[in-house]
């Protein structure tokens, strides 16, 4: 009950902000109708919806991160944690109070990317909701990068480091805009040893039926979201302890 | 019974001593006032009785509850209104209180009638459907502290209650903490010398973490000889400085 009323309020915080709105759910749409818009007047096979679509719900997912970390950054700036500290809430309660009102959050992010690519051409088949489930790690992924900096980071911090760096390394690192093998070397070397070019290429697997491609792309997400989970819990406890 | 007993209660950081050896008694539905210049060791104090930092040494008991060895128990007996308004800004009155209520463990349906009988005894029917971040900030410190009191707490820590309130604010606010009063254990920390007269039984006074005198803020101008409570306090901290 207790997490449930943390929970709730942590949702309600980040749905009701009309910035958030637009970057998590407007944002990756509009990206996707005009790079439709672009591929059907410059056909490029990276920009068909069935390739593009896995890509934008990607990208879209690293907006959580921002959400997520700014919302927590901006209660530690105020007292309204240490209010909350004073309460009975506990250390558990107050991290899955965090990361979980979230992940719905992302989920209906993709559930909206992959309805809007349907209207713009994507065939509607059960691996859609595949490709929804598949973003889970993904999101798990990113909602702990947003507990991470959140407990770092102040919320101005936040803003640049979320906001334009992870963003921008998503973008760039994960073959969603163009193919890395284009790039090659060191690029690409460093971009396969992180997460995000994993994460798009499992979902178009998923998206393709592929369940067999998914692998390896799933451990580099899980392992990774694992690790993000476990230092961001090290990182809010200490921030915690420091309060 | 003591609401609040501390027993050489220290706060050390890094070489400095915050709160020096603290030995204070607050009776049971006391309101108490803790008076002293900046770095006086205040909000420490308060800091260590509601378990957001722990001390070096001593220990504090809280209705008997030690904040070493029991803080799940103190924590269910205390609520704080900190110095900054602190409230969930894009939520409504209605869901702040809620959601304090929630926090606590109440039910759904027992948040919602707690809330209301919060709402109605603090007047924030008016604006209970608006986000607190849009209220003024005397409707605000009034929300904070209706959140504070959600939980029917057996000890209320109030920082700085009225910082920053024009007087009409400040006169509602006074005359909310006096209806609290003898209902609960008030510990109030004030700058303003004519809040802590008015409104406490007893006063402490704290200098570079050391308490310096415990009493009524009459005994308290007795003691320093004038009959004015602010230049009660400048004599005895200055004394204290000789």
């Amino acid at each position: 009950m207790r997490v449930f009323a943390f929970s709730k309020r942590n949702d309600l915080e980040v749905l009701r902000d009309p910035l958030n709105l637009f970057f998590g759910l407007g944002f990756p749409i509009v990206l996707l109708l005009l790079l439709t818009v672009i591929q059907r007047n410059i056909p490029v096979a990276l920009f068909e919806i069935e390739h593009l679509a896995p890509g934008i719900a990607v990208f879209g997912l690293s907006f959580m991160t921002l959400f997520s970390a700014t919302l927590i950054a901006k209660d530690r700036g105020s007292s309204f944690l240490q209010r909350l500290y004073t309460t009975p809430l506990t250390a558990g309660d107050f991290i899955l109070g965090y990361l979980l009102p979230v992940l719905p959050i992302c989920i209906v992010q993709s559930v909206i990317c992959y309805g809007a690519a349907v209207l713009l051409g994507l065939k509607v088949t059960v691996h859609i909701v595949t490709s929804v489930l598949f973003t889970l790690p993904v999101a798990l992924l990113f909602v702990s990068l947003g507990l991470l900096c959140g407990s770092i980071f102040t919320d101005k911090q936040v803003g640049g480091i979320c906001g334009a760096l992870l963003t921008n390394l998503t973008a760039w690192l994960s073959g969603i805009w163009f193919d890395l093998g284009l790039v090659g070397g060191a690029f690409q070397k460093i971009a396969n040893l992180l997460p995000f070019v994993h994460a798009v290429e499992m979902e178009r697997a998923a998206l393709r039926g592929e369940t067999e491609a998914v692998f390896p792309h799933i451990w580099w997400v899980m392992g990774y979201a694992a690790a993000v989970t476990a230092i961001a819990v090290c990182a809010f406890l200490r921030q915690m302890k420091r309060q | 019974m003591d609401a609040i007993k501390t027993v050489e209660l220290t706060k050390k950081y890094k070489g400095l001593t915050a709160v020096d050896a603290l030995d204070l008694t607050v009776r049971r539905g006391e309101l108490l006032s803790l008076l002293g210049v900046n770095g006086a060791g205040k909000t420490t104090t308060i800091k260590m009785l509601t378990g957001l930092t722990r001390p070096s040494s001593g220990d504090a008991f809280l209705n008997g509850k030690s904040i070493l060895t029991d803080s799940a128990a103190v924590k269910n007996m205390i609520a704080v209104s900190p110095q900054e308004t602190a409230v969930a800004p894009n939520l409504t009155v209605q869901e702040n209180l809620e959601l304090m209520a929630g926090v606590h463990g109440f039910s759904k349906a027992e948040a919602r009638d707690k809330a209301a009988e919060l709402s109605g005894r603090f007047g924030l029917e008016e604006v209970a459907n608006k986000r607190a971040g849009k209220l003024s900030g005397g409707w605000q410190r009034r929300l904070s502290i209706a959140m504070a009191l959600i939980s029917g707490p057996q000890i209320l820590f109030l920082d700085e209650p009225t910082l920053g309130l024009d007087v009409l604010a400040r006169s509602d606010l006074w005359d909310m903490i006096r209806a609290l009063k003898g209902s609960m254990t008030v510990i109030l920390t004030t700058h303003y010398m004519e809040e802590a007269e008015a409104l406490s039984d007893r006063v402490a006074i704290l200098k570079s973490g050391q308490l310096l005198l415990t009493g009524t803020p009459a005994e308290i101008k007795d003691r320093a000889g004038t009959d004015k409570f602010d230049e009660a306090f400048v004599r005895i901290v200055k004394e204290a400085t000789q």
